[in-house]
């Protein structure tokens, strides 16, 4: 569904995308892992045209998205939950949930979306007329879903849904992430919290200093030893 | 009796300023920008309609839109120079984006210093094209008065305080209420998160900018058509009552820009008749300082850093 290829992106001198290839199969969740300063927000920003790369392509659905402005890109089915949440801290949470289906006209469809967002996540409807900014971390991130949901992408990406979470609600996060998938959304997620990752994860990859180093499924080894890979540093495999 | 009338007639300049006022605020709630050549675009569009005036005898309604459409036109130019000019950088602060603020970086010094360039620019544009001193401005002003047990109104000034509160009210509920309202107001308070929900920022805020000029152009109109006459002062008067009116209500404020003007309009018209015309003066500025830096001053910059909230 989604093919990046020889992807390189800069911020000035600093090259924090080398060359990253990688594959997202459709109606999967796959998985990016890697430590901290790995680039995988820097490819996420570049995937959802936030970011401009210096070379390589990103295909979504055949079609190429490096040149296209983030609002073509949303409007082809592609949306991005980015770290760290973003809401719109002063506009509230209907509000954020409108600017969220920007890019659609069908004004019946969105205020109809709006209400399924509310069935989904049952806090946001209580605090519908709330500022976003006085929402709690966990609020704050079931809206940025929420927000991205209303866009109908077909790709969701995910920069670290969980981070700063309690267990209980990150526990929820990923329960909405398996149950989203299940409706035919495919996601790719870049998570820290790699044991829960894996649980609900099709395929993954490991990134480390701006480049893939290591791609496999769930099923073939164990978590721990994608963690060690992953945050230990072990030497890489071919 | 006296200081009724005088409090009425303070209200009725007021509203003028307020009028002047709004664009300057919709910059300020919607982009963070403060347009220093926002007097002197009003200013151009202004001379443009005496020009037509003297020159063809183009009738005021003819002319009202010329002024409005200019002015928004010379907003995009300004922006396009000064502001964003059609490009964004995020590679330089992608992530900064999530504590927008009173910050100023070098790019946003540039902008407000280029701005007073084209001031300079876009005034003398203006007074190369009627060289005179006064320009005659087609005159819409109904010398009627109407009195309200014993306080004296003139019609079309009553008429322009009703336009300043249509324009101030109908475009705070615009921008609470419309799509696009909404699209400025999320780029206002988180510009990437407002890229990734695919509002294309760059334009919307150059839309923005011109729209807010835009306003600049139609209170010129309003104003001068009372006066029947426009002078290379006018360009400095829209700036500086402008902004004084959009600081008194919050700078951002579209609705706190009418109290704002009144409140100056008031106060400097007691100061005249108490201190003279010298007074006028300093009472403008001090009553900008106490209320930038007596009343509330953490409040009211919370006020400023909170987009959305006071864009209403």
């Amino acid at each position: 569904m989604l093919t990046i290829d020889g992807l390189a992106t800069a911020y000035g001198k600093i090259e924090a995308l080398k060359s990253v290839s990688l594959q997202v199969g459709a109606n999967q969740v796959t998985c990016l892992l890697g430590p901290n300063g790995a680039g995988k927000s820097t490819l996420m920003l570049t995937i959802a045209g936030i970011l401009k790369p210096k070379a390589g392509s990103i295909r979504f659905e055949g079609e190429e998205l490096v040149g296209k402005s983030s609002a073509e890109i949303v409007a082809r089915g592609l949306a991005l939950v980015p770290e760290n949440r973003l809401v719109f801290p002063t506009l509230t949470v209907r509000e954020n949930l409108m600017a969220g289906a920007f890019q659609r006209r069908d004004r019946v469809a969105i205020r109809d979306d709006i209400d399924k967002m509310f069935v989904r996540f049952p806090r946001l409807k209580e605090r519908a007329d709330q500022f976003a900014g006085t929402l709690s971390g966990g609020e704050q991130q079931m809206l940025a879903v929420a927000r991205a949901l209303m866009s109908r992408p077909r790709l969701l990406l995910m920069d670290e849904p969980s981070v700063g979470l309690a267990p209980l609600v990150v526990a929820e996060i990923f329960k909405i992430i398996r149950q989203l998938n299940s409706e035919g959304v495919t996601i790719f997620l870049v998570e820290q919290n790699a044991h829960m990752a894996l649980k609900i994860a099709h395929h993954f990859f490991l990134m480390e200093q701006g480049r893939v180093t290591f791609s496999g499924n769930p099923g073939e080894m164990s978590g721990d030893d994608v963690i060690q890979r992953a945050y230990l540093g072990q030497r890489r495999a071919a | 009796m006296d200081i009724f009338q005088r409090t009425l007639d303070g209200w009725l300049d007021g509203s003028a300023y307020a009028l002047v006022g709004i664009g300057l605020a919709l910059t300020f709630g919607t982009l963070r920008r403060l347009n220093l050549a926002y007097g002197a675009g009003a200013m151009l569009a202004a001379y443009s309609g005496s020009w037509l005036f003297t020159r063809y005898a183009a009738s005021a309604w003819l002319i009202a839109p010329v002024v409005v459409g200019l002015a928004g036109a010379v907003g995009l130019y300004v922006e396009r120079l000064c502001f964003t000019g059609g490009r964004d950088n995020l590679q330089d602060g992608a992530t900064r984006g999530a504590a927008p603020g009173l910050g100023f970086d070098a790019r946003e010094v540039v902008a407000l210093a280029s701005s007073f360039a084209i001031w300079m620019q876009l005034e003398q544009l203006a007074v190369n094209l009627l060289p005179r001193h006064l320009n005659i401005f087609p005159s819409l002003a109904v010398a009627a008065e109407w009195s309200f047990g014993g306080l004296l109104v003139r019609a079309d000034r009553l008429l322009l305080a009703a336009l300043a509160v249509a324009l101030a009210l109908g475009l705070a509920h615009w921008l609470a209420t419309s799509r696009i309202g909404l699209a400025w107001r999320a780029a206002a308070t988180q510009r990437t998160a407002a890229h990734l929900v695919g509002i294309p920022v760059v334009r919307q805020q150059a839309l923005a900018f011109a729209v807010a000029c835009a306003f600049s152009g139609a209170a010129a109109f309003a104003v001068l058509t009372i006066e029947g006459q426009v002078t290379p002062m006018f360009g400095m008067w829209v700036l500086m009552k402008g902004l004084v009116a959009a600081m008194l209500g919050g700078l951002g404020s579209i609705r706190g820009v009418l109290i704002g003007g009144w409140l100056l309009g008031i106060v400097e018209a007691h100061a005249q008749a108490l201190f003279g015309a010298s007074g006028r003066e300093f009472a403008t500025y001090a009553l900008l300082f106490a209320v930038l830096a007596v009343v509330q001053p953490r409040r009211r910059f919370g006020l400023v850093a909170s987009g959305a909230h006071d864009a209403r």
